[in-house]
């Protein structure tokens, strides 16, 4: 327990201490919500979809939460690199323990960045639907948070250099967010898109944030939240078994 | 304490460490030396559970490292030869950090902190973030850390590297202590001669994998018919210059650097 606390703790002072790095996160998302957010509200107003705006800020939320959480798994490269992981590869400690701290760390960041994000949307003109469903909201971002916190440190665990790193970005990390429908409506896609977006983990995170702030959700709450477990529990004993594999 | 029968270690048709076999009994010092490349500390890593074997069996206070890693990781401690330090945080989390993961009791994590930081002289900077120190400080706080918990085995992998003369013997004045009071049995690398001579009953020599002689310094002299440790370290072990591959994880330090510094 308590190393899964010192480990957690770790993460979180890493974190408060690479301020540029916070502010250098938070752009693309930004990006995202202000570029298409208004470049994209006409189009969208005009098929009859209300507010991009509206629509986008729950999936620039879970991009960033997406990045963040993966980055943060991704983030055992530079331990490795650097050396610190060994230390915690030889500590009389079991390695599932220490993942989970690492894993739970990634995920609280993942969370926190995500709500600055939230705030930002706040202030470019985002209205919630019902403020009393912001905890699901928060409920929605956590668990999208582990999810990739996990798979991040499955990945994690098997990169050896910052190829590896580019080729994960490029052909898991984008296409997830993508086929997510952080962008789109869900709604009558065609049929090959609409499966990929069915098998994205990321779909039903959105989804649940949709459905909690602004009362377009595609699926049921508990569909999304069931999916939402169930990929954690896969992904964190994924990233548990990837992790004691590790060899130096 | 230590069993190690026939290891094997071999990276694709290299093989690092070539059919090695030695004992250490407990409460003993035991130095392997041996030119760079030579296969200590992948010897090393596999003892600590950190690298699989090829083949060959390892028994760490009877305990295999391959079966049994949790437990074989209670019974050690270990300063690694290269920076395992996190240096985003400071001194002091550095010790904490560690001092929670072996479960040392809070108060005696914080004495043992506070003493070891002193005897490292790096007690005024215990608040400065580690990325700030020079070489040689995060070499003592490597070497403080290592020291926070008391294990039945410390691995000390080239421990004085980068040491200046007065933190070399503090280094060794406190293993030297531990292993009279405590017990702890210690198995350590090095380059210094003399570092061999002083503080370890018997030496391994170790060359291209292999073990090419062990024994105390002074059998080792007799058998080479020489006068000195170095000597017969020489004699056993050529002259010719080893150059350490610069390897890909030395290269991806300094490019990750750099991209950080931008
Ligand atoms: N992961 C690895 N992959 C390939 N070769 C390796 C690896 N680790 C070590 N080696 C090689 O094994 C040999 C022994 O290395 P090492 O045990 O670090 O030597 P020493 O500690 O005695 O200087 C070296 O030639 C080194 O390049
Ligand atoms: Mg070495």
């Amino acid at each position: 327990m308590n190393a899964i606390y010192i480990l957690w703790l770790r993460e979180l002072k890493r974190y408060s201490r690479s301020k540029a790095q916070v502010l250098a996160s938070l752009g693309q998302p930004l990006l995202y919500l202000l570029v298409l957010g208004f470049g994209l509200s006409p189009v969208f107003q005009k098929a009859g979809n209300g507010s991009y705006l509206q629509f986008v800020a729950p999936g620039v939320i879970g991009m960033t939460v997406l990045f963040s959480s993966v980055f943060s798994g991704i983030g055992l490269l530079w331990d490795r690199q650097f050396g610190f992981l060994k230390e915690t590869l030889v500590a009389p400690v079991p390695r599932t323990m220490v993942m989970i701290g690492k894993t739970l760390g990634g995920a609280t960041v993942a969370t926190i960045q995500g709500t600055l994000v939230m705030i930002v949307c706040l202030v470019a003109g985002f209205r919630p639907v019902n403020w009393l469903e912001l905890p699901l909201a928060f409920l929605f971002m956590i668990l999208t948070a582990i999810v990739f916190a996990g798979l991040g440190m499955a990945i994690g665990s098997m990169l050896k250099d910052m190829q590896g790193f580019q080729l994960i970005m490029n052909f898991l990390v984008m296409p997830i967010f993508f086929l997510s429908g952080a962008l789109f409506p869900l709604a009558g896609l065609p049929a090959v898109l609409s499966f990929v977006t069915r098998i994205d983990p990321l779909t039903y995170g959105i989804d649940g944030l949709r459905g909690a702030l602004i009362h377009a959700g595609q699926f049921e709450v508990l569909l999304n939240l069931g999916v939402l477990g169930g990929v954690a529990v896969l992904f964190l004993a994924l990233g548990g078994y990837m992790f004691s594999k590790i060899q130096l | 304490m230590i069993k190690v029968e026939n290891l094997v270690r071999t990276f694709g048709d290299f093989t690092a460490v070539d059919d090695v076999s030695f004992e250490v009994a407990k409460g003993e010092i035991f130095a392997f030396l041996g030119p760079n490349g030579a296969g200590k500390t992948t010897t090393i890593k596999m003892l600590t559970t950190l690298l699989k074997p090829s083949s060959g069996r390892i028994a760490l206070d009877g305990l295999d490292p391959t079966v049994v890693p949790n437990e074989v990781r209670r019974r050690f401690g270990i300063v690694f030869q290269d920076p395992s330090l996190d240096d985003q945080l400071t001194a002091l989390e550095n010790m904490e950090l560690h001092g929670m993961l072996y479960s040392v009791p809070r108060k005696l994590r914080h004495e043992r902190t506070e003493m070891l930081l002193k005897l490292f002289d790096l007690w005024e900077r215990r608040d400065s973030l580690v990325k700030e120190f020079s070489g040689g400080m995060k070499r003592r706080l490597e070497i403080a850390r290592g020291f926070l918990h008391t294990p039945k085995i410390l691995f000390l992998d080239e421990p004085t590297l980068g040491l200046d003369p007065q933190s070399r013997n503090q280094l060794w004045t406190h293993v030297r202590n531990l292993n009279k009071e405590e017990q702890v049995t210690v198995f350590l690398t090095t380059h210094y001669m003399d570092e061999a001579e002083r503080v370890a009953g018997r030496i391994a020599i170790i060359d291209h994998g292999r073990i090419v002689a062990q024994g105390t310094p002074d059998e080792l002299k007799a058998q080479t018919a020489t006068d000195s440790l170095e000597a017969a370290y020489l004699a056993l072990t050529g002259s010719t210059i080893r150059d350490e591959k610069a390897d890909a994880a030395a290269q991806m330090r300094v490019i990750a650097n750099m991209w950080r510094k931008r």
